[in-house]
């Protein structure tokens, strides 16, 4: 196969006008033969920058030199050591600002394309059954993970590999957190691949145990005094949805992100036979710039929808990830950036028919660095559409910590968390994820649960 | 799974299931609700916890057919069980976190309207339990649709049936009977009605004029029930509360109750499709202007 070293190995993917219309996954992946030619790009660095720009450092060039030489398994076990969830993450990681944004390849050329890398051998690696290995043998020692998301999942098959008795207590009917209720499959197919990497943390003795909202079905002092368990992981997201406070968000018509891709991925309700019904939209206003945004959008799209994003800041502030920009535009989506809603409008049944906005303009850098937006006087307009999705980002949910005495929390309702061990303000309790930093990524909340379940490790042996 | 230990038909279409639940028989309170799902593939239900046994970890559960999951869950024997039932769910009975004391001060009106009846019957049972005797107006169209009459005798001082139609116990609809009752010479401090929101709309007007205080029980669409969608949301005064977290009971006063019907109607023609489905087939793909 040629390469051209400046280039990656293009991937394959469902062309565009085909995929606008169904949920099937985007992206092929490489071939063994692709991924063998886009390895001999990287150049094996000594210092390598690439592991720097990853959360959990995962060894990059020593696994895409496995690949070269075509030992597809040790690649696995050296992405194993550092990774839970390696066929999420190569999937779905913000790549072009970690790993592949410091690559010395892209200094010139292109990044070597270490997620595309990543995704081929945890595809290889389930297709032929390879899965992670216990540590140590049982020791009996309970130990409770709340939520079943990246985070929840990582901290307990890490347990679980050190003996550890571990139980996952799950709010909804199904386990994996944002990666089945919120992800489309699309993009993360759910079969394929979450069950897969549930059943590999399953496998390692975890139990999983769903329909329990810790908070309301038991406290988390229950589970410590009543139910035997020595510690306590907190792995519940920031499931919180925002709205803007505008006029006209309670019209029928006006949905959160997270209810309309709840509906559509956790319910299924995007197959005509799902009982779960969604709203059949014409055309659709999406509010926000993240990968939230752009996946409320895109499953707009399949379901035949006309979709604008409207965003209030520029093309280059978007915080999705790059690659979902380019892929929505692809499909057709209408980007309205500089654009800020300030009313929805209803008709006299009480169902959206348009939104107002008005255009806005980039200020001066902030404290932050970034341009903060201001109106731009005058320039109201309405969008006419039947439908509008809120995706303005969400903050973590308040049930565990009202319900915990002395876990402590700050002004954005965050749970106060160690840095490199997840302690709590509350012995044997500690912490993660998206519960601890807001809604953040895949990769932070596994390291948080990787970390929380070495800490307690240390905690529990004293 | 979650077992059907019995299923008894109250009415035509309202069915009362005892079903195992354990975590939610173990910590659940008058007025909050659970989730469940039928199968595997099931619509996420909410139903109010209309009774509770601890000691055997059960709860009952009481619903009326409306729809195509409340239909198929309405399929479900003694013996089958629930695929999901998660709970409980939402703020116990504001009545549940006020001090005995004050409790056995007030006279409480309950207003019970249908299927609503049902979820009246733990807030009497457990107010009884405090040593509290409530007084209640059930209330149905007729005769035939009138539920657990006896099981609130047990547990409330007075209770009056009324109906629509006059064909039992009282004539008219909740408000004429509350009304009748007040001229009878009868005082309130405080109401609590549960049932359509139509009939909640009504009664809270009524107590506004009476200056009874009232908290009702929204019942929105919901999803997850845990805060995380917000398909739930109701207009409380100025503020928008989430019926699953905030709720489901709030200040009837300050409800916006035609927002919330309007807002209940949502998915109808969707759901209406389903319905037909499930009795004739997939023929139903709306654009022929009948659906
Ligand atoms: C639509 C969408 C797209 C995204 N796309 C990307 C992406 O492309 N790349 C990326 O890196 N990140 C992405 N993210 C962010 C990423 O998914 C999250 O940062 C990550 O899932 C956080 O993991 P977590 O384990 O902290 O929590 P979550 O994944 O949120 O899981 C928390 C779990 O805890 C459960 N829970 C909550 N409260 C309780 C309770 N009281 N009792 C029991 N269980 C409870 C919840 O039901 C949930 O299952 C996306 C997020 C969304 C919503
Ligand atoms: C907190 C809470 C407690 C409840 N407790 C009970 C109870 O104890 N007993 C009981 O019989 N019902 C109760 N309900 C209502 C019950 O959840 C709905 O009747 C049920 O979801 C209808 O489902 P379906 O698929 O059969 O009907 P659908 O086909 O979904 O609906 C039929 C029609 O009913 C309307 N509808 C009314 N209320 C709802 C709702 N909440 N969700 C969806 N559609 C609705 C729809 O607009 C539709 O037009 C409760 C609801 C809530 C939120
Ligand atoms: S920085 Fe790029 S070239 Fe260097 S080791 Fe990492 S992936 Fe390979
Ligand atoms: S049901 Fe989803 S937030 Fe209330």
């Amino acid at each position: 196969m040629e390469v051209d070293v400046m280039k990656k190995v293009p991937v394959r993917e469902q062309e565009a006008k085909v995929r606008a219309t169904n949920f099937d996954e985007v992206c092929y992946g490489y071939s063994l033969e692709e991924a063998q030619a886009e390895a001999s790009r990287c150049l094996n660095c000594k210092n390598a920058q690439c592991m720097k720009g990853c959360p959990v450092s995962i060894d990059i060039p020593g696994f895409i030199q496995q690949i070269k030489e075509g030992n597809i398994e040790e690649a696995y076990n050296i992405i194993s050591k550092s990774s839970a969830l390696p066929a999420v993450c190569g999937r779905v990681c913000p790549q072009e600002t970690q790993c592949e944004g410091k690559c010395i390849r892209g200094i010139k050329g292109e990044a070597v394309s270490i997620g595309k890398l990543e995704r081929f051998v945890a595809d290889y690696a389930m297709e032929h059954g390879l899965k992670p290995r216990k540590e140590a043998p049982d020791n009996g020692i309970k130990v409770a993970v709340i939520g079943s998301g990246p985070s929840g999942l990582t901290c307990a098959g890490d347990l679980a590999k050190l003996g550890y008795d571990v139980t996952i207590f799950e709010a909804l009917h199904q386990a994996g957190g944002v990666l089945v209720y919120g992800i489309p499959e699309f993009r993360l197919p759910k079969e394929r691949v979450v069950a897969k990497e549930i059943e590999n943390v399953k496998a390692l003795g975890v139990k999983i145990e769903t329909n329990v909202v810790v908070g309301r079905s038991v406290t988390i002092d229950e589970l410590m005094e009543k139910e035997g368990f020595r510690a306590v992981f907190i792995g519940s997201g920031a499931g919180l949805p925002r709205f803007m406070n505008i006029p006209g968000e309670t019209l029928n018509g006006v949905f959160s992100a997270n209810e309309y891709l709840t509906r559509s991925n956790l319910m299924k309700s995007f197959r005509e036979d799902s009982p779960t019904p969604i709203m059949k939209s014409k055309k659709v206003a999406v509010v926000g710039g993240g990968n939230v945004a752009m996946d409320a959008a895109r499953t707009a799209l399949r379901l035949g929808a006309e979709v604008h994003i409207v965003y209030r800041r520029g093309e280059e502030e978007l915080p999705a990830r790059v690659e979902e920009v380019h892929h929505a535009k692809e499909e057709g989506i209408i980007f309205d950036l500089l654009t800020n809603p300030t009313e929805i409008l209803g008709d006299e049944n009480g169902w959206v028919k348009g939104i107002r906005c008005v255009k806005m303009e980039l200020g001066e850098p902030d404290e932050s660095g970034r341009r903060s937006p201001q109106p731009v006087e005058g320039s109201e307009f309405d969008i006419d559409v039947d439908t509008v999705i809120m995706s303005l980002g969400t903050s973590p949910n308040p049930l565990i910590s009202m319900t915990t005495k002395g876990l402590d929390t700050n002004k954005r309702k965050c749970i106060v968390a160690e840095e490199n061990t997840g302690k709590t303000s509350r012995e044997g309790v500690y912490a993660g994820g998206d519960a601890v930093t807001g809604a953040a990524t895949v990769i932070l909340a596994m390291g948080a649960g990787k970390e929380a379940a070495k800490a307690i490790d240390e905690f529990i042996k004293g | 799974m979650y077992k059907i230990l019995s299923k008894t038909y109250l009415t035509d279409n309202i069915i009362r299931m005892e079903v195992e639940a354990k975590r939610t028989a173990d910590r659940c309170l008058p007025g909050q609700f659970v989730i469940v799902r039928a199968s595997s593939d099931g619509e996420r239900i909410p139903l109010t916890i209309c009774d509770y046994d601890r000691e055997k970890g059960t709860i009952v559960l009481v619903f009326q057919t409306i729809g195509a999951s409340t239909t198929l869950m309405a399929d479900l024997k003694e013996g089958d069980g629930f695929t999901d039932i998660v709970g409980p769910l939402g703020r116990p009975s504001e009545l549940c976190e006020m001090s005995i004391d004050d409790l056995k001060k007030e006279k409480i009106i309950f207003i019970a309207g249908g299927v609503g009846t049902a979820p009246v019957y733990p807030q009497l049972k457990w107010l009884k339990e405090q040593g509290v005797l409530a007084d209640v107006i059930i209330g149905a169209r007729n005769k035939d649709l009138v539920i657990l009459e006896d099981d609130f005798k047990s547990v409330a001082e007075n209770v009056y049936v009324t109906t629509d139609d006059g064909s039992y116990g009282r004539n008219g609809n909740v408000c004429v009977c509350l009304q009748a009752l007040i001229d009878e010479g009868k005082k309130y401090d405080r109401c609590v009605a549960i049932g359509p929101l139509i009939m909640m709309k009504f009664a809270v007007q009524l107590t506004k004029k009476l200056e009874i205080p009232t908290i009702v029980s929204m019942n929105p669409i919901m999803v997850d029930g845990t805060g995380m969608c917000g398909a739930c949301r109701v207009h409380v005064g100025d503020e928008i509360k989430f019926a699953c977290i905030d709720g489901p009971e709030f200040d009837g006063w300050l409800v916006d109750f035609d927002e919330s019907m309007r807002r209940q109607a949502m998915y109808k023609t969707e759901e209406g499709r389903k319905q037909l489905e499930l009795k004739e087939g997939a023929t139903h793909h709306g654009g022929c202007g009948n659906c």
